[in-house]
């Protein structure tokens, strides 16, 4: 990790003398930039795989394989991967609506969408609970009419990876909507296509890698969310305990080791999700020709 | 990623084609699923904010602000964006400058580095910094003998604040400054000016709303951060709290209604924050429709 980490910094010197003389302030910059990155995020990011170091191997994996990260793992991924699917169809839906119809009231509706990146995570965790318990505006009818229980269970920890994520799916796929061409889906429909085959044959695939990328973009924010869940999960070991709030509580035992270990595995992923994310938008950028 | 995906909101006018459209009743059955959706998961937790805020009235409301622990809580939230928010704005002006203006190698790793902090879990931003100043961590002996804290105390929270509003400014100037060009920062230099006067007199005013908008964004992000200060702070009411470690506390106590009042302090942070996002998405919309788009990425 740290050899990848350390690698602009060895190519900087390469770069100089590089044709652009006449811009000043590039040794500047450059050095400054490097420095509080280190500074900031480089050195204190390698304090947690140096720290695992400490561990035996053993140690490490009893410690990231014991039954309740486990319970937790399946909890933290399984509910990303249904609140990221949620937001992958009712955000797309969004977004068709957004660009696509006119109703009253539309520009505030698109600029609240943007809410769950704007509210704290803390304002939505206690607010979600609250709406969502027995005797709250929609636990009252979710948990009376259809005997749901949704606060302090695992489907609460769903309502609120949905909540958080709303935003990444509409995001990434309304600017394809607008850029997309109308003249095919006029030409497919005059050439005698239904309006359900121009969508699945021509809108759908020119807005697939955009609706993937705020999937995906939306179940890594999931995966690593802590301020909404806590209030709603219930926090029951084995059952609706998330990782992150797993790691903190092995701090709050002192086992920083332990702690650091499962951050060791929740970074691993946030890494391998980051790089699928950029091939997505290569993908992405190249379908859409630009 | 939990950044905000930088999208200039455009509404509106579509070359209109309503003949290949869907029909009357399938467009109405979408919209109206889409508007449900969106009440079911924001209309309605945004105005219970304030309806349970002020469910004891409004004395009781403002009496739960005013309160000496709340209003420490404030000031701290405030510090810290004081702190925090102007280092990364001069970060992201130096990374954009750099990165932008001139070609070099690595330079995709760093542009990929300068996002890592938005892909670690606000836990793991937290812990990383127990690790390093906490009493077992690599300084903590070291800032016990000397009498330093960090952990626990305000120090942390501003560097954990920090480590989680890193990329926001950055990230928007960079596509902003290369969508650019150097084109008119040359003109100036040939004409005689210094590096700096090109810099305050032909930059600035071109990325001006660019960089507001990564300010507004990183300032609610630094405000609002929970996670990752809640590791560090130690939570020591009147001193290390900030205020949506505050609603916690009051939330923990079941003092819900002083809890949701100085959570509806925070909602409507949001909301200014989104008015002006909007708004000045809009103003740059118009900034970058000037430009001749020399080379877009």
């Amino acid at each position: 990790m740290s050899a990848v980490l350390a690698a602009p910094a060895t190519e900087v010197p390469a770069a100089q003398g590089a044709p652009f003389r006449v811009m000043p302030g590039f040794k500047l910059s450059l050095g400054f930039t490097l420095f509080y990155l280190a500074l900031i995020v480089l050195i204190p990011l390698s304090a947690v795989f140096l720290k695992t170091f400490t561990l035996s191997w053993q140690g490490f994996w009893s410690a990231v394989t014991s039954e309740r990260v486990l319970a937790s793992y399946r909890l933290t991924f399984g509910a990303s991967l249904i609140g990221a699917s949620i937001n992958a169809v009712f955000g797309f839906l969004v977004a068709w609506v957004l660009v696509r119809y006119q109703f009253p009231g539309k520009r505030i509706v698109d600029a609240l969408v943007d809410l769950p990146f704007a509210l704290p995570t803390a304002v939505a965790g206690i607010t979600l609970t609250a709406l969502y318990s027995a005797n709250g505006w929609i636990g009252r009818y979710v948990e009376g009419q259809l005997g749901l229980k949704v606060a302090f269970t695992p489907l609460g920890v769903v309502v609120a990876l949905t909540f958080i994520g709303l935003p990444f799916v509409v995001r990434t796929v309304q600017p394809v909507l607008e850029d997309a061409e109308r003249e095919l889906e006029e030409a497919a429909a005059s050439l005698g296509a239904s309006a359900w085959q121009t969508f699945t044959r021509v809108v759908f695939p020119t807005v697939l890698p955009s609706l993937m990328t705020g999937f995906a973009l939306a179940f890594a924010r999931a995966t690593g969310e802590y301020g909404s869940v806590i209030f709603i999960a219930g926090n029951m070991p084995m059952v609706s305990e998330i990782t992150p709030l797993f790691i903190i509580t092995k701090l709050e035992q002192y086992d920083y080791a332990g702690a650091t270990a499962i951050a060791v595995v929740m970074l691993v992923v946030s890494f391998i999700m980051l790089l699928s994310i950029n091939l997505l938008q290569a993908w992405a950028r190249g379908k859409s020709g630009k | 990623m939990s950044a905000p995906v930088p999208v200039p909101i455009r509404c509106g006018e579509l070359p209109s084609a309503p003949e290949v459209m869907e029909p009357k009743w399938v467009r109405g059955v979408l919209l109206a699923v889409a508007l449900l959706f969106l009440t079911l998961f924001l209309f309605v937790p945004l105005l219970s904010v304030f309806a349970e805020a002020l469910k004891k009235g409004w004395d009781a409301y403002v009496a739960a602000i005013v309160e000496e622990d709340a209003l420490s809580a404030i000031k701290l939230t405030l510090l810290t964006a004081a702190i925090a928010v102007p280092l990364n704005l001069v970060f992201g002006v130096a990374a954009s400058w750099c990165i932008a203006k001139f070609e070099f190698r690595g330079k995709s790793v760093l542009l990929t580095l300068i996002d890592l902090p938005f892909s670690v879990s606000p836990v793991i931003s937290g812990l990383i910094y127990v690790l390093l100043f906490g009493a077992q961590g690599w300084f903590g002996p070291w800032l016990q003998a000397h009498d330093i804290k960090i952990l626990f105390a305000v120090p942390g929270i501003v560097l954990a604040t920090i480590f989680v509003t890193f990329p926001f400014v950055a990230r928007e100037l960079i596509p902003l400054m290369q969508a650019q060009g150097n084109e008119e920062e040359e003109a100036a230099l040939v004409l005689g000016a210094s590096g700096w006067d090109t810099f305050r007199r032909v930059t600035l005013p071109n990325i001006k709303w660019g960089l507001l908008y990564g300010v507004i964004l990183c300032n609610a992000r630094a405000m609002g951060e929970f996670g990752a200060v809640s590791v560090v702070s130690g939570h020591i009411r009147g001193e290390t709290n900030t205020m949506p470690l505050q609603v916690e506390i009051l939330y923990n106590e079941y003092n819900f209604a002083a809890a949701f009042a100085v959570a509806s302090l925070l909602a409507l942070l949001a909301l200014v924050t989104l008015a002006l996002k909007t708004f000045i998405a809009w103003r740059l919309n118009e900034d970058v429709a000037d430009e001749p788009r020399a080379e877009e990425l």
